[in-house]
């Protein structure tokens, strides 16, 4: 092999005191030859970015300092490089592209600009050449119409076209490191898949080195050619990607490809007759943007749609961002008023119903939220969240107490902890919190809406097995949000597939898995990363 | 294993959380503003209290045979029993022969007084009109437009209009100095409130059913208290200079009553050749304010860590 366009050895990054351990990553050793992809993988924390961020010198002053080892970029230590050498190599030598690429890119500046600035910075060309060279570099990552979408400024493009400028950006010198930060846990997954083709595609034109960082197996499975896996600030395992999915040799790395939902739905008794607890019919909802002295504007987030779900089983709802499909279980809930449509309760339809009446209704529909973090009140001891809902209604306070610990030890966690605050919880631990409390109303529907989107893996399956868990043992109908297909496949009984605001294609899991009808449906799960890869067999052994 | 992994996360939070909750209250008593502001306002407000045993004379009574004298001046007084004393005018007197001296420490009751009314009562007025406003829509767009209107007007001119209205006393002052200062209050309320009702803990209220006074009194309140007592230090703040500028404007509290803004006022006349009548006021007028706003960004700091960073960066 030639010589490792990065070479970090057994660096070692020091956190401020007080933090949870000494040090942010120790002994990090990795190599990225030219032309390769390195996927560094680990749950939040482990300290992935830390890595990506030394290398680019991008540490925060003081708070972070590199104690031990050195980071070689073609054989120069950027460990020991002056603040000014390091600023030439960051776009020559080195690039980084980052997660949210709105918040990467300056909102008042033209992107053609953007791109044009790093051109000018480290190159000599004439005004004329660096217009051409922008143009030419926003072709090369398939920007449409390039001449006129340099003068766009980032909010007038798309989410993957804004990645694709930070591409362009990170490309324009041809350097022979990229490092990627996440670069696609913030798209679609359609998008996410055009993503990562266009940097396999720029990779292979230039021979450039990744390093690759995710958290997600679907794309490590995608694009890399070796993996490494990262554990509390320690690379655990090196290995072929090949090797890595197949025979991991740590049990960390094990238990997290093993975690990972398979895309093969799995199979499900679920009753067809049980009686239906929760429809809609024809629900519309229309967002009017309203101005005053202006015409309004009005967006369709959901339209004409029809779902049931029966009791003790799962309807999931798919879909991209904009979707719609929150729109949908917030109508359900009655969080925000649907513009016309029905939403029928057993034989209740509650889509119309006052506040007043509404009330006596709200108890047997319950909703989970996505983020873990902002789904209870930090200024409430968690018992005080959960016993809430039942008071409401009437339950005496000792009983609505001692149900509440009942409920923790459903949910898998100390009764004793009641009396904690939601900050003393980790994010998986406060989604089992947000369901027992979703639970002390003895609901007869559980709306989850992207209930394990914001947990690691490992933890997102633990939560999924205790929903799924809670269903069974309270004959729950439940309605299930998520972007996730994988996640779709296991826990799901139906599929409703939404975009545009519209239910495009709706039936049982495995049918609309194994032989999807519709062009989008056959898109998304065409672009569903790592298709090819199934991880369940690593479970299965 | 996965078990012991979110164990040891769940361990690692739990640390960290006790870490921050011990680390504000610690950063509060070590934060120089809120020692240095605190301790100020802390010598102000016992030296209000106590004016009349920290060697002071009645601070109404004329004398003028001691007119416009210099700080320091001394003067033999002879009392019933014909004994002797030596009285001693440390800060001179004004140009009716009143001992300044008096009339600056009691002065800072009223100051106080104002500044404290105001501040409490703005307080509490704009927290109910900004949760209510900040929650029903209805209720927003009527308040908030007859704000904007109050938040048009300059704050001083309007006070002196209601003065001049309700004819000068304190609590006519309190209240012209009150009303101004309400919308701000308002305003802020209703943006913590507009921002906290949408996050999930106040939908999962909603949706298990609880009433909306409960909302707004366990869910939205509590997260308005910080921005709510650093507001109320800089309301606290402008009060005492307003009302200063209006008792200096001679629309403010009567002359009998002396109030720092009053005995400088009436001190313009012979400011340059007897400055000491504006000096001492002034003075004491400036170390409030200033203790004040230390202690409001003292606060503002270690309460509302985020919003110091953005005004830093």
């Amino acid at each position: 092999m030639s010589t490792p366009v990065l070479h970090i050895n057994d660096l070692t990054v020091r956190l401020p005191a007080g933090a949870d351990r000494e040090n942010a990553i120790k002994d990090v050793c990795l190599q990225v030859q030219p032309g390769e992809t390195l996927c560094l993988v680990g749950e939040s924390g482990s300290g992935k970015s830390v890595t990506a961020h030394a290398v680019m010198g991008l540490l925060p002053k003081k708070q972070l300092v590199a104690v031990a080892g050195n980071v070689l970029l073609q054989g120069e230590d950027l460990l020991e490089a002056t603040p000014d050498r390091l600023r030439d190599l960051r776009g020559v030598g080195m690039a980084m592209i980052f997660q949210e690429p709105m918040t990467a890119l300056n909102p008042v500046v033209p992107v053609g600009r953007q791109i044009e600035e790093m051109v000018r910075t480290h190159t000599k060309l004439s005004a004329r050449d660096r217009v051409r060279k922008v143009i030419d570099l926003m072709a090369s990552v398939h920007m449409p119409e390039p001449k006129r979408l340099r003068r766009s400024y980032p909010h007038q493009i798309s989410g993957g076209q804004r990645q694709r400028v930070m591409i362009a950006m990170a490309l324009a010198l041809d350097p022979p490191l990229l490092i990627a930060d996440e670069p696609t846990t913030a798209l679609d997954v359609t998008t996410q898949a055009q993503i990562l083709k266009l940097i396999k595609e720029l990779q292979a034109k230039h021979g450039t080195g990744v390093l690759f960082i995710t958290h997600d197996f679907g794309v490590v499975a995608e694009v890399a050619d070796r993996v490494a896996v990262m554990q509390w600030g320690r690379i655990v395992e090196t290995d072929t990607t090949h090797q890595i999915l197949s025979e991991p040799k740590h049990p960390y790395t094990r238990m997290l490809v093993s975690t990972v939902p398979s895309l093969k739905p799995k199979i499900r008794k679920g009753d067809d007759s049980a009686p239906i607890v929760l429809s809609t019919k024809g629900l519309h909802k229309v967002y009017h943007d309203k101005g005053w002295m202006q015409r309004g504007r009005s967006v369709k987030a959901a339209c004409d749609v029809n779902i049931q779900v029966r009791r003790g089983q799962t309807l999931g709802i798919v879909g991209e961002s904009g979707s719609g499909k929150s729109t949908v279980a917030r109508c359900i809930v009655r969080l925000i008023d649907p513009s016309a449509g029905r939403v029928y309760l057993d034989d209740v339809e509650v889509a119309k119903l006052s506040a007043s009446d509404l009330r006596p209704h709200r108890r047997r529909i319950q909703i989970v939220f996505q983020d873990p973090y902002r789904s209870l009140n930090p200024r409430l001891i968690v018992g005080a969240s959960i016993v809430e809902g039942p008071m409401n209604f009437g339950v005496s306070k000792a009983d609505a107490w001692q149900r509440a610990r009942e409920l923790m030890e459903v949910v898998g966690l100390d009764p004793n902890s009641v009396d904690r605050f939601p900050h003393q919880f980790s994010g998986g631990q406060r989604q089992r919190i947000c369901i027992a409390r979703a639970l002390a109303m003895q609901p007869e529907v559980l709306i989850a809406d992207e209930p394990v989107s914001a947990l690691d893996v490992s933890v997102q399956a633990q939560v999924l097995e205790l929903l799924d868990d809670v269903r069974q043992r309270f004959n729950l109908a439940m309605l299930f949000i998520t972007h996730d297909l994988r996640v779709a496949a296991q826990i799901c009984d139906h599929v409703a597939v939404m975009h545009n605001g519209e239910v495009v294609e709706y039936g049982a899991t495995r049918d609309v898995f194994n032989n999807p009808q519709k062009d989008y449906t056959k898109a998304l799960f065409d672009a569903a990363p790592g298709k090819n890869w199934d991880f369940g067999l690593l479970r299965a052994k | 294993m996965t078990d012991n992994t979110e164990i040891l996360i769940d361990s690692a939070a739990a640390a960290n959380a006790s870490a921050r909750s011990v680390s504000t209250r610690y950063l509060l008593i070590r934060n120089p503003s809120v020692i240095i502001g605190g301790v100020i306002l802390l010598v102000m407000v016992l030296i209000a209290l106590t004016a009349p045993w920290l060697g002071t004379t009645d601070p109404t009574f004329i004398d003028p045979t001691y007119r416009n004298k210099k700080p320091g001046a001394e003067r033999i007084v002879m009392d019933d029993s014909d004994a002797e004393t030596l009285w001693v005018y440390r800060m001179g007197t004004d140009s009716l022969g009143r001992d300044v001296y008096s009339r600056v420490i009691y002065g800072a009751q009223v100051s106080l007084l104002v500044g404290v009314t105001v501040a409490v009562l703005s307080v509490l007025i704009g927290l109910v009109i900004g949760l209510l406003a900040g929650y029903l829509h209805w209720v927003d767009r009527i308040v908030m437009r007859f704000m904007d209107g109050l938040m048009a007007i300059p704050g001083i001119l309007l006070a002196i209009a209601l003065v001049s209205l309700w004819g000068a006393g304190l609590m006519t002052v309190i209240l012209a100095i009150l009303i101004p200062e309400i919308p701000r209050v308002v305003r802020l309320v209703r943006s913590v409130v507009l921002s906290i009702r949408e996050e999930p803990y106040v939908e999962s209220a909603i949706s298990v059913g609880t009433p909306l006074p409960m909302i707004l009194v366990r869910h939205l309140l509590p997260n308005t208290i910080a921005p709510l007592i650093v507001q109320g230090t800089y309301v606290c703040a402008s009060a005492i200079l307003v009302e200063a500028i209006l008792s200096f404007l001679g629309t403010g509290i009567p002359p009998e009553t002396p109030t720092w803004g009053n005995i400088m006022a009436e001190g313009r006349m012979l400011f340059r050749i007897y400055p000491h009548n504006i000096f001492f006021p002034g003075i004491f007028l400036a170390l409030t304010v200033l203790a004040v706003n230390m202690l409001g960004d003292g606060l503002r700091d270690t309460l509302d860590p985020r919003l110091a960073k953005r005004l830093r960066a």
